[in-house]
């Protein structure tokens, strides 16, 4: 079985296929990273989880005992 | 002849011919003043959000710079400073470059939206559609006032990045475009002088072109004295400080005194020193915009040590 010869081409056609590579893992980790930071700015986040939490309930409309 | 070879000639792209495409000169400009616009806002934002926002500013920036080389291919192949292009050389087909840069303008608009808000965005998406349709497809080729109108397309990131941090435009924001419309006039005919021939053969009105260049020298001088009051007056905004005002005092008086020696000048003496001043002005206006947004850069680093701003 024999190999074809490398050619300057097959080199370029390397290098943008690795940049184009880097480019994408590069673009994931940003989006992701992004993810990140803007679900830990918004603060602490609670919804209804089929069990009573007086703390999500507004506090002027907690019954008195 | 092998077939490798064949293709090889056709002239593929590597990575680096697209990048080319994006004008990464220009983009550094706009990295460094989108950066300064994002810095002196006021307001906190994540240090990741605001690498971000300059990310996608400085990709818009060279979407458009792609869109830019797509239309202007005809001229680029005559022009020796342009010829080298990726599309001229022959090394990306305009096919290509339209869509990349249509693909990269739509990825920078909208990542630019999520990571900050619409008006960033928006501000953004404007200034692609000025550079790529009002200034490279309207204005370059039909008046020789394209530098005047056009320069708008580059003064908008640090307005920009200010937009990404406050969602809001100031005076603070116009000031900084103000800065680098009004500086864009003069810093491209001190190149079109020397330059000349390029434009001509391109068949591009550049003013040198249309109307001489004794009235390209009167342009530079009138154009560099209407650019002080915009210098000066960021100053006494809350950008401006007096480490500022001293830097842009400097800066104005050597503008102005290089914009008078190229008007005092005429063709017989610039021919005989090859455009020495000329040139020499139009280093200097480089080192003009990036000490200026390096100034508001100053007075807000030094700020939480109070001294910076007023």
């Amino acid at each position: 079985m024999s190999f074809r010869e490398e050619h300057e081409l097959h080199k370029r056609r390397f290098g943008r296929n690795f940049g184009l590579g880097l480019v994408l893992v590069a673009f994931v980790a940003l989006v992701f990273g992004l993810t990140v930071v803007k679900v830990m700015n918004v603060g602490q986040v609670q919804g209804f989880d089929h069990a009573v939490r007086p703390e999500l309930v507004p506090q002027e409309k907690v019954a008195k005992p | 002849m092998s077939d490798a070879r064949a293709i090889g000639q056709s002239g593929e792209a590597g990575f680096g011919d697209y990048v080319a495409l994006l004008k990464p000169r220009v983009m550094s400009l706009v990295v460094f003043t989108a950066l300064v616009g994002v810095l002196v806002a006021p307001g906190q934002v994540h240090p990741f959000v605001a690498m971000t926002s300059i990310l996608f500013i400085a990709l818009g920036a060279g979407a458009s710079g792609a869109l830019n080389m797509w239309w202007d291919a005809d001229i680029d192949v005559i022009m020796k400073r342009t010829a080298n292009r990726p599309i001229p050389a022959g090394k990306v087909q305009p096919g290509e470059a339209l869509g990349f840069g249509l693909a990269l303008s739509g990825i920078a608009v909208v990542m630019l939206a999520l990571a900050t808000n619409l008006l960033a965005a928006g501000l953004l998406a404007f200034t692609i559609f000025f550079y790529a349709v009002v200034y490279s497809m309207w204005l370059k080729r039909s008046t020789p006032q394209n530098i005047v109108i056009g320069g708008a397309a580059g003064a908008f990131p640090p307005m920009i990045g200010w937009a990404a941090v406050t969602g809001d435009v100031s005076l603070e924001s116009a000031l900084m475009f103000m800065l680098i419309f009004m500086w864009t006039p003069p810093h491209f005919w001190a190149l079109a002088l020397f330059m000349n021939e390029d434009y001509s053969k391109a068949g591009v009105p550049m003013l040198t072109v249309t109307h001489g260049k004794k009235a390209t020298r009167n342009h530079i001088l009138v154009y560099t004295i209407a650019l002080i009051p915009f210098a000066i007056g960021a100053g006494f905004t809350s950008i401006g400080g007096p480490v500022y005002l001293v830097v842009s005092a400097v800066l104005n008086a050597g503008f102005l005194w290089g914009a008078w020696r190229i008007w005092k000048r005429d063709e017989v003496q610039a021919e005989a020193d090859k455009y020495a001043v000329e040139k020499q002005v139009f280093k200097f206006s480089l080192l003009y915009l990036f000490l200026h947004f390096g100034a508001f850069l100053a007075e807000a680093a030094l700020k939480p040590y109070g001294f910076g701003g007023w």
